[in-house]
């Protein structure tokens, strides 16, 4: 396509104009250069956690407690990998292969969320991030259904469906250890204090010092805030923890106010920041066991494309 | 283009509802073959029932109009407002066409 030209300020002016009249941008728009690459590095960096998410939860497939949990759990991972990749067809749309996004991810250059760089040490665990991880997940996600990129917007839609099933379980797992002998509800209760916090990590730093927000806002990639997602989250959680009988661990949380629809509004303590920096920048508890695994599986699987790739030849079944 | 780049090449997946209904684009999947494709569709895109029937494309094989040709391309629907029924007069007396 090489069109003399084309003025660039007047592509700019119909994107914006777009963005305003809240029409999706696809990807056989124009679109400004940063506008695309937030969106490689975001909706990437999405599909990796859908991904890397598979394998705390998966430590627990072979020990869950009961044939009905263990088939939950199952489909909810599988979900994850089918997140995983609604979410890297939406990223390919930009011009990026799939073998790069890996790459990336392999290389470092790439992240995921860091809540899966903390351990699942027994099943209260699979109940705290169903309930806590999932939860916060849904509510940036439900957001994000509103995006102004097609096919991320597309994506979301769809995910979201499937995601409250996984929240449920997770709530329900809890509420049944509540419900159970001492030791169960102490296991519940140690699994919410390790996974609050990580949990409220997961929206990232404070607007003030989120290095992407505003580019991002402006052209509609985030339509709400990291801190405006984080109190929508504890707002709707707090309640469900005390229905229960958990107690969220926050000295300073309290209710400060009703919502319009009289639910209550909390105010709340501050995030470790030293913690949340120390685990994005690769020294979690398990940062590299997560990486080794992906990497390893992805070069253990090696022949199985090669055989795949000498199978399509051979049959001209393409 | 064709090799295990990639996990194989891209295809386009739709999938029909219900019996009588159009088939509606869901996404896209890599797949090395006709036969992985279909079944990928399947795994990835109909996990809660959501088809009763289910195409797979390649993806290079869809025709498309480029985004810089669209507006020239779509101009003769343009100026042909008598193709709608509201284009037309009707005398009062006419309660249902």
């Amino acid at each position: 396509m090489k069109k003399a030209a084309i003025d660039e300020a007047q592509l700019l002016k119909e994107f914006e104009e777009k963005i305003e009249a809240e029409v999706k941008i696809e990807p056989r728009d124009w679109m400004p250069d940063a506008y695309r690459e937030h969106l490689i590095r975001q909706i990437s960096q999405h599909a990796h956690s859908e991904v890397i998410g598979m394998q705390p939860e998966g430590n627990w497939i072979t020990r869950a407690p009961s044939l009905r949990a263990k088939k939950i759990l199952l489909a909810k991972i599988q979900d994850e990998g089918g997140h995983g990749l609604y979410l890297y067809s939406a990223a390919e749309t930009l011009g990026v292969s799939r073998d790069q996004f890996l790459q990336w991810l392999h290389e470092g250059k790439a992240k995921y969320s860091s809540v899966f760089n903390y351990p699942t040490l027994n099943w209260a665990d699979i109940g705290a991030i169903g309930w806590l991880v999932d939860g916060a997940a849904i509510t940036n996600q439900v957001s994000l259904q509103r995006t102004s990129y097609g096919p991320y917007s597309r994506a979301m839609i769809r995910i979201c469906k499937e995601e409250s099933f996984h929240q449920r379980q997770g709530y329900e797992i809890m509420w049944k250890m509540m419900e159970g002998t001492k030791d169960q509800q102490r296991m519940a209760q140690d699994a919410i204090d390790r996974w609050w916090w990580p949990a409220l990590m997961m929206f990232g730093p404070h607007d003030t010092d989120s290095p992407h927000t505003s580019n991002a806002m402006k052209w509609k990639i985030k339509r709400e805030s990291n801190d405006r997602l984080r109190e929508k989250f504890i707002n709707k959680t707090v309640p469900q923890a005390e229905l229960i009988g958990l107690k969220v661990p926050d000295d300073q949380l309290k209710v400060v106010g009703k919502d319009q629809m009289g639910e209550p509004m909390y105010a709340h303590g501050d995030i470790d920041w030293d913690e949340f920096w120390r685990v994005v920048k690769g020294d979690g508890p398990c940062n590299k066991q997560r990486l080794d695994h992906h990497i390893n599986a992805h070069e253990n699987g090696k022949w199985v494309r090669e055989c795949a790739y000498a199978y399509q030849i051979k049959t001209n079944n393409q | 283009m064709q090799s295990t780049e990639n996990q194989g090449k891209l295809w386009e997946v739709f999938i029909q509802a219900k019996p009588g209904q159009p088939f509606k684009h869901a996404g896209s999947i890599h797949a090395y073959d006709k036969e992985m494709a279909i079944e990928n569709a399947r795994d990835v895109y109909t996990r809660r029932n959501e088809g009763i029937a289910l195409w797979v494309v390649p993806s290079d094989a869809i025709v498309a109009v480029t985004a810089s040709e669209a507006s020239s391309f779509f101009t003769p629907a343009h100026d042909k407002v008598y193709r709608h029924p509201t284009f037309y007069d009707l005398p009062d007396g006419v309660k249902q066409m």
